[in-house]
């Protein structure tokens, strides 16, 4: 007992000692304790260089927490972009640093994430990954004139400040698609909705999708909600949608809540057709999942893993090596975001010794310029508001695959 | 039609609850502690059931023994390390350390098993049952689950007032000392009632799993708040107070969303139980605390 | 008799004053770091939080440590105090321009809605005892955060609008604004929030405390904690003294609510940041800093907060360390075993100074 209880100890005591060390380096000053911090945890397998001969490009997202899944997703595809970019010769000629902190999808968190990373040398951001804490870091940003890259906030809150863009659509983007898309390939008539009304992504698609439902002559006959304190059950929501008889129930959610959606509906026996936006995919990836019951599950979603273009099945492949996974949606962005932030670099000349807010004014009046070839889009273009502007691909789950409609 | 099958619903998310609620329950009995890292010890017990089905194909019996073994093992573990020290302590030094084990839990299972979802595929291959020419239909796992509760509640029920170690674990709950001078083990009732606690989360994580099959490092957290919820709503400390809390806490939350608002169920569910408490302030089936002076 | 009393009171003045010193001391510390340039981003970016949550256990320490009652629904409280300030803020940011006086207005609001829903939730709650009580405190929690993420309220030329569960009711005209837009929050509020607030509000909150406990209707409070039964008998009006223990402590806990909200851009209510989870995290804080003690709960606030994000560099450990230090910590405060073994080692280190001095 004495024993454990010593091991415990000793493990505090070189805990505190090491939350010690990095608190002494830190209160130093800023650039010393920045490099310091950098070789310690050189995310890049360069090393460190010397500050103004890299960019050093931050990630924020949740690599713990319960959305974890997306942000673990995102640091891994960023670090393949950005191994890639380096092996090829940089951006404009100079080397990548990239460095990812987490932030738990907490807006306080993520502050303090990019507070860290600025530290660090941070000169863009590509975060952040989620869109409440996106909303709380890109008003630091914007104090900074720091250039901010998120690959999947997708609130329209996100890009108020001009020095953000996204790489993914917007949420009333997504949802007004969606309503247009069924309503003129007269997928159904009568439309149930099952969303998170405690989250903002979800609530953001589902709002939109109603208001432009209205529009196209769409009839929702139910608009059911769950929690994120209540995401287990969703047998009532099912009923109610099929007592109304929607013949399409619309799924503005992630694929995690997804999956037990479809499971719970096949073991009602309802069989109505199931329309997904772009959190839906990943689906098929989710280990051991039964992908006959997402036969037939449509979806608008950016990105396709096994696509058959060059790039795609590149990207993929490399991702499974080094991770294991097959990578979502959240991957793609984030390799596009890399890809994105070295197009406006090389559009704008930009060089890594400007200061923080000349590169953010520079690449922000690039990313109007540039168009990008990516995993999530082909000619995907900017507006100054910071939304990207491509065109949202339909899919349809056939035999446990992708397949364009 | 309609609301008999929202009831069905009701009683098969509450079995659920109900069986996580009696490990806290038992716990709480006994060592007088909410032992909050029950809900991640389930967690754990569903990873290991999985990884033995769907990595090593095994048979889901003998997945199922082996999860209960870890999880026990691991139950009596945090109990030595964690909590066993501060038995002498103020009540709430050990609900903290609690909280400590589930975060280590949660976080240890997020680096050992990744942070993406596996799908669960149900031990139970029991056909559903369908009633009324189809209309009505009860699953497989529901039928199992509320059997199984109702087995483990009534075997807990008949360990406990038929052997001699639960006739030991009840002298404990009703005073700890008081049993000590009696000749009764305390530490060793305390790491078997914490041993077959989780030996029982480990089926009830199966079973939870199996209704609604997704798993993650934080999988257990939410349903084991919700199950500490329906122990006290059953009033804490008892056997069959575990079964009526959490199968009135499934049938509330699914009739709530069903008939008020989907948006608000948890509202409602939460205004429920505080109504209950303030008529009942000790839950449905709730000792009533002595006072003395 | 008088004389031990007079000696015990001014120990107690004494302590008291050396936690206000401490507050001042780190504070003139912090800023001359600031103006030096020797305080790196990340910490700069902390002291807010620092003090919010300081803020809050004090608050909460006052219900548990004072009035012996277990809440795991501070965060609720905070959630009121956040939301309700932030609402002011939008409401009053065109008519107050002087940022002082709005954030004094917003935290005026925030702190007397909080003392509103502690009282409300107290008259009933404070009937149950122990365990029974914690849980209507989290369901509470949970009530609010439930239903602030369905509540949507607007204001544009007609005037307000009012929605539950439905924002598409409202139909906005063009220059409409969202006050509180359901799951969304409430966003643009204005950064008021400072260390020096954060401070000033934590001196506040010590001073009203203090004063709290060693008036009059502190001892009855504390009488209560320890039997309650015969400070029944004395003619202690329970039920009196125990709301307003509870409400001044949900007051405090809303105050820190607001510094919350206008420290980032954006408030929603999540379970990470107003649902149970927060709540235990701020019992932690108490219970780590010791029941009672209000210098504690500062120190384990700040020194909790530090924690995961000095172990940054550990990356993917860094919260499975935090899990292992928040359990050694606790070993190490409160098992019977190691203080035993901690005094020892004093004795022991008090010997061998002697020794060395001898």
């Amino acid at each position: 007992m004495k024993k454990a209880l010593s091991v415990l100890l000793a493990t505090a005591m070189v805990a505190t000692c090491l939350g010690g060390c990095g608190q002494e380096s830190e209160s130093g000053s800023t650039d010393a304790a920045g490099s310091a911090a950098g070789t310690e945890n050189a995310a890049s397998a360069e090393g460190t260089a010397e500050a103004g001969s890299v960019f050093k490009i931050g990630g924020i997202g949740p690599t713990t927490g319960g959305a974890a899944i997306y942000g673990t997703a995102v640091m891994n595809a960023a670090q393949i972009a950005v191994d890639e970019i380096n092996a090829a010769g940089g951006m404009n000629g100079y080397q990548v640093e990239f460095k990812a902190e987490d932030d738990q999808h907490d807006a306080e968190k993520s502050v303090n994430a990019y507070n860290s990373l600025k530290d660090w040398g941070m000169q863009i951001l590509m975060g952040t990954v989620t869109t409440t804490p996106c909303v709380a870091v890109s008003e630091k940003t914007a104090e900074d004139g720091m250039f901010e890259l998120t690959p999947s906030a997708s609130s329209t809150d996100v890009i108020v400040n001009d020095n953000v863009f996204q790489v993914c659509f917007t949420d009333p983007n997504q949802g007004t698609a969606s309503a247009q898309y069924i309503a003129q390939n007269g997928l159904a008539s009568k439309v149930a909705i099952i969303y998170d009304s405690s989250d903002v992504y979800s609530s953001g698609i589902e709002a939109t999708f109603v208001e432009e439902a209205a529009n196209q002559g769409l009839e929702v006959v139910a608009e059911e909600a769950f929690t994120a304190d209540s995401k287990t059950d969703f047998s009532t929501q099912l009923q109610k949608a099929q007592s109304a008889g929607a013949e399409l129930v619309f799924l503005p959610i992630y694929y995690t809540e997804a999956s037990i959606i479809l499971t719970q509906a096949n073991s009602m026996g309802y069989e109505p057709t199931f329309f997904g936006v772009d959190g839906m995919d990943g689906i098929l990836g989710v280990e051991n999942f039964d992908t006959s019951l997402a036969e037939g599950v449509m979806l608008l979603t950016p990105f396709a893993a096994d696509a058959q273009d060059e790039a795609t099945q590149a990207f993929v492949t490399k991702y499974q090596e080094a991770y294991g996974e097959v990578p979502n949606q959240f991957a793609a962005d984030a390799y596009d975001a890399i890809y994105i932030i070295k197009a406006a670099i090389e559009e704008a000349g930009a060089t890594p010794d400007m200061s923080v807010s000349d590169l953010g004014t520079a690449l922000s009046e690039a990313m109007t310029k540039i168009t990008v070839d990516g995993l999530t889009g082909d000619g995907m273009t900017w507006e100054a508001t910071g939304e990207a502007s491509k065109a949202p691909k339909a899919v349809v789950i056939k035999d446990g695959a992708y397949a364009a409609m | 039609m309609n609301f008999l099958s929202y009831l069905i619903n009701g009683i098969s998310l509450g079995s659920v609850y109900a069986i996580i609620a009696l490990g806290y329950t038992m716990v709480y009995g006994i060592a007088k502690m909410l032992n909050f890292a029950h809900g991640d010890v389930i967690m754990v017990g569903c990873y290991v059931t999985f990884l033995s089905m769907s990595r090593m194909g095994w048979h889901p019996l003998p997945a199922v023994l082996l999860s209960m073994i870890v999880c026990t093992v691991l139950g009596v573990v945090i109990e030595k390390i964690a909590y066993k020290p501060l038995r002498r302590a103020i009540p709430l030094a050990v609900l903290i350390t609690a909280i400590g084990v589930s975060y280590f839990l949660q976080n240890a299972a997020l680096l050992l098993f990744g942070a993406d979802t596996k799908s669960f595929t149900s031990v139970v291959t029991l056909p559903a049952l369908k009633l009324a020419g189809g209309a009505l239909t009860i699953s497989g796992t529901t039928i199992v689950t509320v059997v199984v509760c109702i087995v483990i509640m009534v075997g807990l029920s008949l360990f406990i007032k038929k052997t001699k170690a639960g006739q030991a674990m009840l002298a404990v709950s009703e005073d700890k000392d008081a049993a000590q001078l009696m000749g009764v083990n305390v530490n060793a009732t305390i790491s078997l009632t914490f041993a077959i606690g989780s030996g029982l989360a480990a089926i009830a994580g199966v079973l939870f799993c199996s209704a609604y099959p997704t798993l993650t490092p934080y999988t257990g957290s939410m349903p084991g708040i919700k199950a500490f919820t329906a122990a006290v709503f059953g009033g804490i400390g008892s056997i069959p107070g575990a079964l009526i809390g959490g199968i009135l806490l499934g049938v509330i939350e699914i009739l709530g969303r069903a008939y008020i608002s989907s948006q608000l169920s948890d509202a409602i569910v939460f205004a429920v139980l505080i109504i209950v408490l303030l008529v009942k302030p000790t839950g449905i089936l709730g000792k009533k605390m002595q006072e003395k002076v | 008799m008088a004389k031990i009393n007079i000696k015990s009171i001014k120990k107690q003045t004494r302590d008291h004053l050396l936690t206000f010193a401490m507050v001042i001391v780190v504070y003139v510390v912090v800023q001359l770091l600031i103006t030096a340039g020797q305080m790196s981003s990340l910490m700069q970016g902390l002291l807010v939080p620092m003090c919010t949550y300081s803020i809050v256990a004090i608050g909460l320490n006052l219900c548990v440590g004072y009035l012996g009652e277990l809440s795991i629904g501070h965060a609720g409280f905070m959630c009121v105090g956040a939301f309700s300030g932030a609402f002011c803020t939008k409401l009053l940011e065109s008519v107050i321009t002087n940022k002082i006086l709005l954030f004094a207005v917003a935290l005026l609001v925030g702190t007397a809605m909080a003392a509103f829903f502690g009282f409300l939730i107290g008259i009933p709650v404070l009937r149950l005892r122990g365990d029974y009580l914690a849980i209507v405190t989290l369901a509470f929690g949970e009530i609010i955060k439930n239903i602030i993420n369905v509540l949507y309220i607007a204001k544009d030329v007609d005037g307000f609008h009012f929605a539950i569960s439905n924002g598409n009711e409202i139909k906005l005209s063009d220059e409409g604004t969202w006050l509180i837009n359901g799951a969304k929050g409430i966003t643009k509020i204005p950064h008021l929030s400072s260390f020096t607030a954060g401070v000033i509000l934590i001196l506040i909150s010590l001073f009203v405390v203090y004063n709290l406990v060693n008036s009059r209707s502190g001892r009855a409070i504390m009488a209560i904690r320890d039997n309650r039964i015969a400070a029944e008998s004395v003619g202690i009006n329970i039920t009196k003294f125990k709301l307003m223990a509870f409400t001044i402590s949900a007051a405090i806990a809303g105050a820190g609510g607001v510094l919350y909200a206008h420290n980032l851009s954006t408030v929603t209510a999540t379970p990470a940041n107003f649902g149970y989870n927060m709540s235990i995290m701020i019992l932690v804080f108490v219970v780590l800093g010791g029941m009672g003690n209000f210098r504690g709960s500062i120190l384990a606030a700040v020194l909790l907060t530090l924690l995961p994000e000095v172990l940054r560099g550990l990356s993917d450990y860094r919260m499975l360390i935090y899990s292992i230090v928040l359990i050694a910590m606790m070993l190490f405060n409160w098992a019977p075993k190691c203080i035993e073994w901690r005094q020892k080692l004093m004795a022991g280190f008090k010997k061998n100074t002697e020794k060395g001095a001898a």
